[in-house]
């Protein structure tokens, strides 16, 4: 039986980017990216409950700047998602559909999501210093 | 004007493959995660420069547990429904299509119970 092969998806480069498709795309790379930082979860669980010979391993790859960087990447990639995932519910219940307030939600959504990120990376420093 | 289709030519083009599941599940886990998230990245910020005894003391207490482990089972849920879609809509061969969703669920499935193991292990 043939299957013709029809396109699946809106292909992303015929279109003018524009706010609020850029975050759609976003929803998904930041989803992707979180992927990746589940499977970091599993290993820091993994390595806790290993010993703490083998979470020292574990540590000193967090410590590093490549793992700081990362773990930055994760922290926004997760406060994005989490509040653009916000917008999404509300939009699911039927609410925010006006151009105006799409935009609205989406500067919303950037910028508290930046927000939340700088202000826990900014308390766990301040918190690191007091300690 | 019929405005109706009909059988032969929806016939061989496949289910419409969303089904109200996938979405209602997506949701579900979604509103699960927001507070469970919350809840995680401020517990890891305040052990960002904790020992390896206090926070091996943090998952074992039963609410961390508790906690920890309906945050392991809905981010993973969550994730496999996620990753299905993002292969559903970009990986377009057939058959690599069908080996990415089988191998979706088998990781997701194995990354949640190792990490409830991991959890339990410290836990128990």
């Amino acid at each position: 039986m043939g299957q013709p092969d029809r396109p699946l998806s809106p292909h992303l480069q015929v279109y003018r980017p524009q706010l609020n498709s850029v975050m759609s795309i976003s929803h998904r790379f930041t989803g992707l990216f979180l992927g990746v930082g589940a499977l970091f979860l599993t290993c820091w669980l993994v390595s806790l409950a290993a010993g703490p010979a083998q979470y020292t391993i574990f540590h000193t790859w967090v410590v590093s700047v490549f793992g700081r960087v990362i773990l930055l990447g994760w922290t926004f990639s997760l406060f994005y998602h989490l509040c653009n995932g916000i917008r999404h519910l509300f939009w699911d219940a039927g609410y925010g559909y006006e151009l105006r307030t799409a935009f609205i939600s989406g500067w919303g959504v950037l910028i508290s999501s930046a927000l939340l990120t700088g202000g826990l990376w900014l308390w766990v420093f301040f918190l690191g210093t007091r300690t | 004007m019929t405005r109706s289709v009909s059988l032969k030519s929806i016939k061989g083009f496949g289910s419409a493959k969303g089904g109200v599941h996938h979405w209602k599940m997506q949701r579900l886990t979604a509103i699960a995660l927001v507070p469970l998230c919350v809840w995680l990245s401020v517990s890891i910020a305040l052990l960002a420069s904790a020992d390896y005894e206090t926070i091996v003391k943090w998952v074992a207490k039963p609410v961390v547990t508790t906690l920890l482990l309906l945050t392991i089972a809905a981010l993973f849920f969550h994730l496999k429904l996620g990753l299905q879609i993002i292969i559903e809509d970009y990986v377009h061969s057939r058959q690599l299509r069908s080996l990415c969703l089988i191998g979706n669920v088998f990781v997701a499935l194995v990354l949640a119970v190792v990490s409830a193991t991991a959890v339990l292990r410290i836990a128990l």
